[in-house]
Formats: structure tokens, C-alpha cells, sequence
């Protein structure tokens, strides 16, 4: 009270102020709470997508506000990274201002402890006791180490202090988990893209956005050796290596050198009997000038390749140029060859089609299609091979594709399926194609190509009256030319085009009637060129044909009919190819681990200690009285009050039975 | 020697740990012993250091356990018994499983489950029962119970273990790996922790409350059993054939499953909390005093949060294998963050801020929620590296 007024209280120090601030709990508190929410936007916001996919979704306005409070990538968002930053600040401040306290409370026994504070604790009791002093100290220090509690005595004077302690552990579980998450954040930060962004900022780097081969990306869009930490991506194929590898970064990517190249000399993919892929393995092969002979090692998930600070990874494969050779069939008139193309996956083949010229550019190759089966014992069934590729016309409109170069099983008969859409976003719509007896698409094509042969046309509608009732009023010459234009007319607009031909040209009560009498035209003279085409193999159809024949015909009109809206004018039938993967690794370095791994261990150590090895503590004082001695037993414990509560009790009987007796 | 020194002597000799041990823990460490000799002996040639370590490890716990815990011993050697005997009556393959009388009703995993449901079910049913009647002898039946249940359960996964092998040797797996065999996982540990405090704090009218979360997962089990077919044992996808999973989801389900406990407990504080206002011989008075259920609390979501940091730390050693980094702020990832970073806040507001009662209950309640987004909401709302539970 003296000292008070005698000496002025003095202005706190600024320091101390921001000391108190920085490492106050209510700032951690508020951290910790900031940091979740700031996690709960990154996850409901799907994170690095395509900026064109934000736009499509938020609309211009909004996508400008998100792209300022960086929420396309908030975990490296510079605000993100801010409350990190001050978390570190604040758990080391914290550390710092704590730690030594609780180091010492660790070595200390709290020996001058005074008399009326171990009387005020809520685990205290008192004895009169006709024993010598020395006596219930020996009694004590048997009793304490028994019940694991480390015991020191003083003497002074005419009392005597034993003091326990057990459970130092806590105190030292403190300063590990608040040490672990200033290492593991720093370790964080440094294998986070914070020193890239920092490097953008200052105009040191800019992304590439445009998709050019890696030896033509620009000086300012690559990382050198020098770069700490970073994870990318390269796709091998096999045979090929690479040293260098891609980081997504923002719209575009970044060209990441390596000190080494990495070969794929193999990839492989195996398969549970059910058809599930079961593992993804490359052989690699890492040439590195510091190495005598190259580093061999087989890779797969799970399984990376560590070297030299750098992991390697099997992350995904793609085709990596299987060469594939494509046998086109015509599905118009006018051009009748077939052709046979090689192509190699990737590339693009300028070809003349029907007297336009076309671009296709062949994307994909699968070796396994593994699709779920109809068939109920199974679940999954293995469709074959597949390719897919896109057509551009000289407009430079595109239709994709997607061919499957076995024949699949559909109720009983075997169709050669290609499916075709016009954007990504949707679903293939499929052509089948009926395979014909011979296992090829020998039939079809011949089928086709009479039916687009004015020749054989007017020769088959001449042979015979093709309507069974007699004509109204033209004469049969014109009425053989309608059947020619009507016949055209589906092979050149498919079933919808006569259909909207009715539509224009009949009154609206005769449409049903005309529209059904055109189908059965057409039937008629489609049967009847399929007739010629069987002819044509040497069918012998004057006693009918069979139902596979008459199924045949069914699918082949039903094809012919969709043909209009199929978009090529060729079918590319997958004939042979030699397949070649390429295996996506992914490489990573992240020196931070060093720091993170380290940091965890201590982490689980400390929260273990802390929860499991509270620090409890147990005084005896022991003063001589007239009658013998007096002694106050108290007890504290940093937590699990109620425990330890029971445990002091536990104590006190057993002092009570020995010291009693 | 004088009488007090002699007190001593008796005293000290009195409490000692060893002395303390029975016929009964003795004979415990040795069928222990004797079963980890059997199985290193046979199976040590199919053993890495790691399983090694792990099977030594392992029987030294469960002696352990036992010794402090009694009723562990008839557990283990239940579900050692039932699953044997399950495992033993499968003779020609998985098709045994509609056969065999033994394994149709009782064995097969599918039927060991649907037992573990029904009688988690009932189990929550009686300690209501027990809770409303206030009978002693009704909540020690719902205890066995819930012993019942949970040996149950254990003998499922056991046997779906081995059907696993049943389908082919390269698909055979142990059973943590989608969301069906979590959720029964989630049930039994869940169950045990409750029982383990039950047994410590010697009350069992917490029971129906606790049993309550379980009685939704074994609903949420059924509905997905029968409605998507999620019974059927599929081969790992590459990313899951790892050890880690053996370690990392086991580790993360006591978390779950403390956390769980938390809340229901919690339930229980704020039902007690109001009574104390009014009637003092309200039902609701029966229920463990404030600063028992406060306790409780505390030491559930410590565990808790103790095996929670563990299994994250576990799931990011494992990320750093197979995903190429140790973390990817994948969605499960960032929602273990948030449940982790929830329960720190928690832990600090009461063991540096001191605060107790009534708001920590409620953020308990609320913490439950959080954890069941992290455990469910991430798989049924958002996409990301975790997608194997998928609903």
C-alpha cells in the first residue's frame, strides 16, 4: 500500500501494451474463430476452378467482388495468409511470455508456501497428533514418492514442509503444442504459394494462359532451381522423359525446371477380377548428371519416389500418342471410297470428306472401357477399346466423338456404337450401327451406298409397282419420280425431313393419312434395295429371309434415318492401333515439412501430456506443538478437480491409518 | 521396529499395483501371451516390422486394459470365440452365408450387424425405460445390452474382414473403409467409451442419451443398407491401399466418437441445469450432479480432441504419400480443421478462461454438429480428394 503512493503508477510501456494484446486469449480466440470461417468459405466455394466457370455462375458483378477478396483461392488469399500470420505472432507471444513461468513451475516445489493458503484450498485438512516431528516426516516422504508424487522438505525454524509434486508434463505439453503450431504454420507458409504470389506482386513472374509446348513458355512464366518449394504436375508418356514440370497457377501455369529428367518407361494399370482398377504403376527412370547410372524405381499410389528433396508421385494417366488406324466409311452420297487413315492421339489431320474439307483431331484412346453391366452377376463389364476425337468442318464448328471399336451386344444383336454431342457439358447421344453377319460393316455400307445410286433406285422402282392399290390419277412414270425424290429426300434429311415435308406441303386433315403412305413407300423401296444388297452378297431371298436378315434391315433403316444428325460425313471405324499411355506424376518439394513433421510429433506429445500428466501438488506442514505436532495436508491440482479431489482423500486415509494406529 | 513404522510397512505393501492383481488378471496376461506367441509363431513370415511391433503392442494394451477394466476380457473373448466360429463355418465360400444355419441367423457379418442394430436399439429403449422407472435392475439389462451390441458389432467387422478375403485374396481388406463400415465403427467405439465412464462414474441413467446417437447412426446404417446396397464388400480404390488407413480412420472414429459422447452429455448438463430451478424431485434430478456431467464433459472432449489431433496428423503423413502433399485443403480436410479449431477454442475458454456450465454444454451440442458436417455433410455436399464415403 505504501510502496503504491510512495511511487506514482507508472504509464504501462507501449511495448507492453501490444505485448499484452498480441498474446491475449481473446485475439487467439478470435483467431482461431476467423480461421474457421474463412476455411468454411474455401470449402463451400469451390476453389481454382476455370475463371470462366465463377463468371457463368456469379454473373460479371459479383465475379469482379470475389476475384478482389481473392475466394477463388482463399487458403493463399493475402488476407488468409494475414490471419495466419498473426496467429503465429500471437501463439509465439504467448510462448514467449509463458514459457519460462511454466518451465520454472515445473523444477518448482512451492516450499515457502504459507500457512494460510494451504488452509484456504479446497483440499485441505488438519490433524493433532501425539507423534514426533520426525516421525510424520518420515511417514510423509513414504507416502508421497508411494503415491507418485516426488517429495522435498525444508526445515525452518519449528516447522517442517514436505512438498509434493507429480505431473510436470503438463506444464511442458503446454509449451510443445504452442511451439508445434508456430512450427507447422511457418512450415505452412513456406510450402504455401506465398512467396510465389509475393514473386507476382512484384511483377518477377506472370502466368502463361496459352497452351504452347513448355520450351516456347517465355522466360517470365518459369521457375528456376532456385524455387524453395512447389507441387506440379507433368504428363510422360512412355518412353519419353521430362525436366521440367506445370504449376496451375491462377487463369494460366507456370514452367517449373527440374535438376533432373524423369523417364516413364512403362505404365501400367491392373484390374480387380470385377473390372475395378486395383493399381496404377510407372516404371521411372531418373536421369541425373550427378548420378553415375540412372536411378531406377517403379512408382504407384501410395508408393512416390523421394530423391533429393524432390517426390515423385503417380498422380493420373491420359493416352500419351497411341497410334491408332481408322478406316472411314462414307455415310453420304457423292464421295463412295473408303479410306484408311493412321492417326496418332493428339494430333490433328487435315482430310477432304465428300469434297469439303474437315480437321479431325483425335483427343483420346482407351484401352478398357469398364462400364456397369446389364448382366446382374456382374457388375461392371469391360466394353473394349475406345477413341475419341473431334471433327471440324472448314467453318470451324466441331462435333465430338466417341467410337468403341468392338461391336456391343444390345437385346441379342451386335452394334458398332458411336456416340456424338456438341459441347462437353453434355451427354453422347449414340448411332448404332447393326454389324452384320460377317462380324464388319460390309453390309451397312453396301446398303448405303445402293440406296444413294440413282441407278439402282430406278431400277428397283421400275421392277414394281410398288403400291398395291391402283393409282388415283398421275401416270406411273411420275409417280416413280415422286419415289425417287422421296427417297432422296430421307437420305438426305432422314425421317424428320419427310416428315416436315408433309408438314409443309399436305392439308392438316390428310397429313396422317400421307405421312403414313410415304413410310410405307419408303419401307417398300428400302426393303427392296436390301433385297439387292443380300443379292449382292449371293443371299438367296426367293423363300423369304430370316429374322436376323429381317432385324438387320430394321436397325439399318432405323441407322440411316439418324444419319442426318450424326455430323460426319464419315463413320471412323477403329481398325487397329498401338497403344501408348503417358503417366501424369506429380512432383512436389516442400522443405517446410522439416518444420511440419517435427511440429506434429511435438503436437501429439503435447496434447497428451497436457490432458493425461496434470500437474497436481501436495503440501505437509508440520508444526510442533506442546502435545505433539499439528499438521495441515493440502493439495492442488491444475485440472480434473473432481479427480483429484478423490485421490486427496484416498491420500488423507492413508496417513490416517499410519499416523492413527 | 515401531508400531508406526510397521503401519507403514503394511500400508505401502497394501496399495501395491501387483499385489493388487488376481487369479483371474494372471490368467488374462496368459491366455494373452499365449495367443500373441501362436499367432507370431504361424503367422511372423507374413509379418513387416510394423505388424510385428503392432501385434506386441497390441496384446501388451489389451492386458493392460484388462487388468483396469475387467469387463474388456469377456468382450475380447467373445468376439474371439463368435468370430472364429463365424469365420470357421465358412467352408465352401461366400455362398455359405445363405446355407449355414449358424451363419444365416447369427455370424455373418450381415446378420452379426443387423443383431448389433436391433440391440443397440432396444438398449436405448431400456435405459429410457430404466431412466423413467428409475430401476436399477432395468439399466444393468440395457448395460448388457449395449456389451451385447457392441461384441456384436465387432464380430460383424471381424467376419466381413475375412468375407472380404472370401471374395478374392487382392480385394480382401479390413473393414474401415467406406461409410458403411465407418458407421458401424462409429456405433461400437462410441458404445465402449460410454460403458467405460458408465463403469467410472458408476451411473447408467446417462445411457439412453448417449445410446440416442447411436440409435440414429444404426438408422442411418439400416436406410443405407437396404435403400443404396451398401452392405456389399467392394475391392479398394488404389488411393485407400495403403497401411495408413488401418491407423488413420480407427483414430479418427474415437475422436467422433468422444465428441459424440460430449454432446450428450452436454444434453444431459442443460436438462439437469433447468431442473435445479424448479421441483427438486423432478425425474430429471436423478441424472448425475452438474460438475459430474461438467467432468464428464471435459474428459470426453479432451479424448476427444487427443485422438482427433492424432488422426489429422496421421491423415496428413498419409496425404503427403499419396496425394503428393501433406495438405491440400481437400474439403474433408479443411472441415477436420474447423472441428479441430472448434474444440481448441473450446478447450482454452475452459482451462484458461475458466468458463463452465451452461454455454459450454451448448457448444458442445453445437460441436456435434460441426462434426457431423465434417463426417457426413463433406460427402454428401461437397466434392474433393475424400470421395470414398460417398452417399
Amino acid at each position: 500500500m505504501y510502496k503504491q503512493s510512495a511511487e506514482p503508477l507508472k504509464k504501462p510501456k507501449k511495448s507492453a501494451v501490444w505485448l499484452n494484446f498480441l498474446g491475449s486469449m481473446n485475439l487467439a480466440i478470435t483467431l482461431l474463430l476467423a480461421l474457421s470461417i474463412a476455411s468454411i468459405i474455401g470449402t463451400v466455394l469451390q476453389q481454382n476452378q476455370p475463371y470462366t466457370d465463377y463468371v457463368i455462375k456469379f454473373g460479371p458483378f459479383w465475379f469482379e467482388i470475389f476475384q478482389q477478396l481473392g475466394l477463388y483461392d482463399v487458403y493463399s488469399a493475402s488476407w488468409f495468409l494475414l490471419i495466419l500470420f498473426f496467429l503465429v505472432v500471437s501463439t509465439s507471444t504467448c510462448v514467449y511470455r509463458n514459457a519460462p513461468g511454466m518451465l520454472r513451475e515445473m523444477r518448482e516445489y512451492r516450499q515457502s508456501i504459507q500457512l494460510e493458503t494451504l488452509q484456504k484450498m479446497p483440499n485441505s485438512f488438519s490433524w493433532q497428533l501425539k507423534r514426533s516431528l520426525d516421525e510424520v516426516q518420515q511417514v510423509a516422504q513414504q507416502i508421497l514418492p508411494h503415491n507418485g508424487f516426488s517429495a522435498r522438505t525444508t526445515v525452518t525454524g519449528s516447522f517442517r514442509l514436505v512438498a509434493g509434486m507429480k505431473g510436470a508434463g503438463s506444464r511442458l505439453g503446454y509449451v510443445l503444442t504452442h511451439v508445434a503450431i508456430v512450427l507447422i504454420c511457418i512450415g505452412g507458409l513456406i510450402d504455401g504459394n506465398a512467396i510465389l504470389k509475393a514473386k507476382e506482386m512484384l511483377g518477377q513472374i506472370v502466368p502463361e494462359t496459352e497452351n504452347i509446348p513448355a520450351n516456347e513458355v517465355p522466360m517470365i512464366s518459369r521457375l528456376g532451381l532456385d524455387n524453395l518449394s512447389f507441387r506440379g504436375s507433368v504428363s510422360v508418356p512412355e518412353g519419353s522423359q521430362s525436366n521440367v514440370l506445370f504449376i496451375n497457377y491462377k487463369e494460366g501455369y507456370l514452367v517449373q525446371g527440374l535438376p533432373f529428367s524423369i523417364e516413364v518407361k512403362d505404365f501400367r494399370i491392373e484390374h480387380y477380377a470385377s473390372g475395378q482398377p486395383k493399381s496404377f504403376e510407372s516404371d521411372l527412370l531418373l536421369h541425373d548428371p550427378r548420378l553415375a547410372e540412372p536411378l531406377e524405381q517403379t512408382i504407384s499410389v501410395n508408393h512416390p519416389l523421394i530423391y533429393d528433396g524432390y517426390s515423385i508421385y503417380q498422380a493420373s494417366f491420359s493416352d500419351g500418342g497411341s497410334n491408332l488406324e481408322l478406316q472411314a466409311w462414307p455415310l453420304s452420297g457423292g464421295d463412295n471410297q473408303q479410306q484408311t487413315l493412321n492417326v496418332t492421339v493428339g494430333d490433328d489431320v487435315q482430310i477432304n470428306l465428300a469434297a469439303q474439307p474437315w480437321v479431325l483431331e483425335t483427343s483420346d484412346f482407351r484401352l478398357f472401357n469398364i462400364n456397369p453391366s446389364q448382366d446382374p452377376a456382374k457388375k461392371f463389364q469391360n466394353v473394349g477399346p475406345s477413341v475419341q476425337f473431334k471433327m471440324r468442318d472448314k467453318t470451324g464448328a466441331a462435333k465430338e466423338f466417341l467410337n468403341y471399336m468392338l461391336p456391343i451386344e444390345r437385346a441379342g444383336a451386335y452394334y458398332y456404337l458411336s456416340g456424338v454431342r456438341s459441347s462437353p457439358a453434355e451427354e453422347f447421344r449414340y448411332l448404332y450401327i447393326p454389324m452384320d453377319e460377317a462380324g464388319g460393316l460390309g453390309r451397312f455400307n453396301t446398303f448405303l451406298r445402293l440406296l444413294n445410286d440413282q441407278d439402282v433406285l430406278q431400277k428397283v422402282v421400275a421392277k414394281q409397282g410398288i403400291l398395291d392399290q391402283p393409282l388415283p390419277t398421275k401416270d406411273s412414270a411420275q409417280f416413280n419420280q415422286a419415289m425417287l425424290k422421296l427417297v432422296e429426300l430421307f437420305m438426305q434429311e432422314g425421317i424428320d425431313g419427310v416428315m416436315s415435308q408433309v408438314d409443309k406441303n399436305v392439308p392438316v386433315e390428310k397429313r396422317e393419312e400421307v405421312a403414313q403412305l410415304y413410310v410405307r413407300v419408303l419401307q417398300q423401296i428400302l426393303g427392296a434395295v436390301y433385297v439387292e444388297v443380300l443379292a449382292d452378297e449371293g443371299v438367296d431371298t426367293s423363300l423369304g429371309i430370316d429374322e436376323k436378315k429381317a432385324a438387320f434391315f430394321d436397325d439399318a433403316s432405323a441407322a440411316i434415318g439418324a444419319i442426318t444428325r450424326y455430323g460426319s460425313p464419315v463413320y471412323f471405324q477403329l481398325v487397329n492401333f498401338e497403344h501408348k499411355q503417358a503417366s501424369g506424376l506429380q512432383i512436389a518439394k516442400a522443405p517446410g515439412k522439416f518444420l511440419v513433421y517435427p511440429g506434429c510429433a511435438m503436437l501429439i506429445l503435447g496434447v497428451f501430456l497436457m490432458f493425461y500428466a496434470p500437474q497436481q501438488r501436495l503440501w505437509l506442514r508440520l508444526q510442533e506443538t506442546k502435545e505433539g505436532v499439528s499438521i495441515v495436508f493440502a493439495g492442488h491440482s491444475e485440472r480434473n478437480g473432481l479427480d483429484f479431489a478423490g485421490q486427496f482423500r484416498q491420500i488423507q486415509a492413508q496417513f490416517e491409518r499410519v499416523l492413527t494406529t | 521396529m515401531t508400531s508406526i513404522q510397521a503401519a507403514l510397512k503394511n500400508e505401502l505393501e497394501r496399495d501395491s499395483f501387483w499385489k493388487g492383481l488376481n487369479l483371474f488378471d494372471w490368467l488374462w496376461s496368459i491366455v494373452i501371451v499365449v495367443s500373441t506367441a501362436y499367432a507370431y509363431t504361424n503367422y511372423a513370415p507374413l509379418m513387416d516390422v510394423y505388424e510385428k511391433v503392432i501385434l506386441v503392442a497390441s496384446s501388451v494394451s489389451l492386458i493392460v486394459l484388462g487388468w483396469h477394466w475387467k469387463a474388456i476380457r469377456q468382450l475380447s473373448l467373445s468376439v474371439f470365440v463368435l468370430s472364429l466360429f463365424g469365420i470357421s463355418r465358412y467352408v465352401n465360400g461366400l455362398a455359405d452365408a445363405e446355407v449355414d444355419f449358424f451363419l444365416r441367423f447369427l455370424v455373418s457379418s450381415q446378420s452379426a450387424i443387423m443383431w448389433m442394430s436391433a440391440l443397440y436399439v432396444l438398449a436405448t429403449v431400456t435405459y429410457f425405460t430404466a431412466f423413467i422407472m428409475r430401476s436399477d435392475f432395468t439399466a444393468k439389462v440395457a448395460s448388457a445390452m449395449t456389451w451385447s451390441a457392441t461384441t456384436m458389432g465387432f464380430v460383424g467387422l471381424m467376419v466381413r474382414w475375412r468375407e472380404s478375403y472370401l471374395i478374392g485374396l487382392d480385394v480382401g481388406h479390413i473393414p474401415v473403409s467406406n461409410l458403411y463400415e465407418v458407421f458401424i465403427l462409429f456405433s461400437i467405439i462410441t458404445a465402449l467409451l460410454y460403458l467405460f465412464y458408465e463403469r467410472r462414474y458408476q451411473t447408467r441413467v446417462l445411457g439412453g442419451f448417449v445410446l440416442l446417437v447411436i440409435s440414429a447412426a444404426v438408422a442411418f446404417l439400416l436406410w443405407y443398407t437396404f435403400d443404396r446396397q451398401a452392405a456389399d464388400i467392394q475391392p479398394l480404390v488404389p488411393a485407400l491401399k495403403s497401411y495408413w488407413m488401418k491407423i488413420h480412420v480407427p483414430a479418427n472414429f474415437i475422436g467422433y466418437g468422444a465428441f459424440a459422447l460430449a454432446a450428450m452429455v452436454a444434453v444431459a448438463y442443460l436438462i439437469r441445469f433447468n431442473a435445479e430451478k424448479g421441483d427438486s424431485k423432478s425425474l430429471a434430478m436423478t441424472l448425475p450432479e452438474l460438475d459430474v456431467l461438467d467432468d464428464l464433459m471435459y474428459k470426453s472432449i479432451a479424448l476427444g480432441f487427443a485422438f482427433f489431433t492424432l488422426a489429422t496428423i496421421l491423415g496428413a503423413l498419409w496425404a503427403a504419400e499419396a496425394w503428393g502433399g501433406y495438405w491440400s485443403w481437400d474439403p474433408k480436410e479443411t472441415w477436420a480443421l474447423i472441428v479441430w479449431l472448434n474444440y481448441a477454442a473450446w478447450l482454452h475458454m475452459r482451462l484458461t478462461k475458466g468458463w463452465r456450465g451452461k454455454p459450454m454444454a451448448a457448444w458442445a451440442i453445437v460441436g456435434l454438429f460441426v462434426t457431423l458436417f465434417a463426417f457426413l455433410g463433406v460427402n454428401m455436399f461437397l466434392s474433393g480428394l475424400h470421395s470414398y464415403g460417398e452417399l
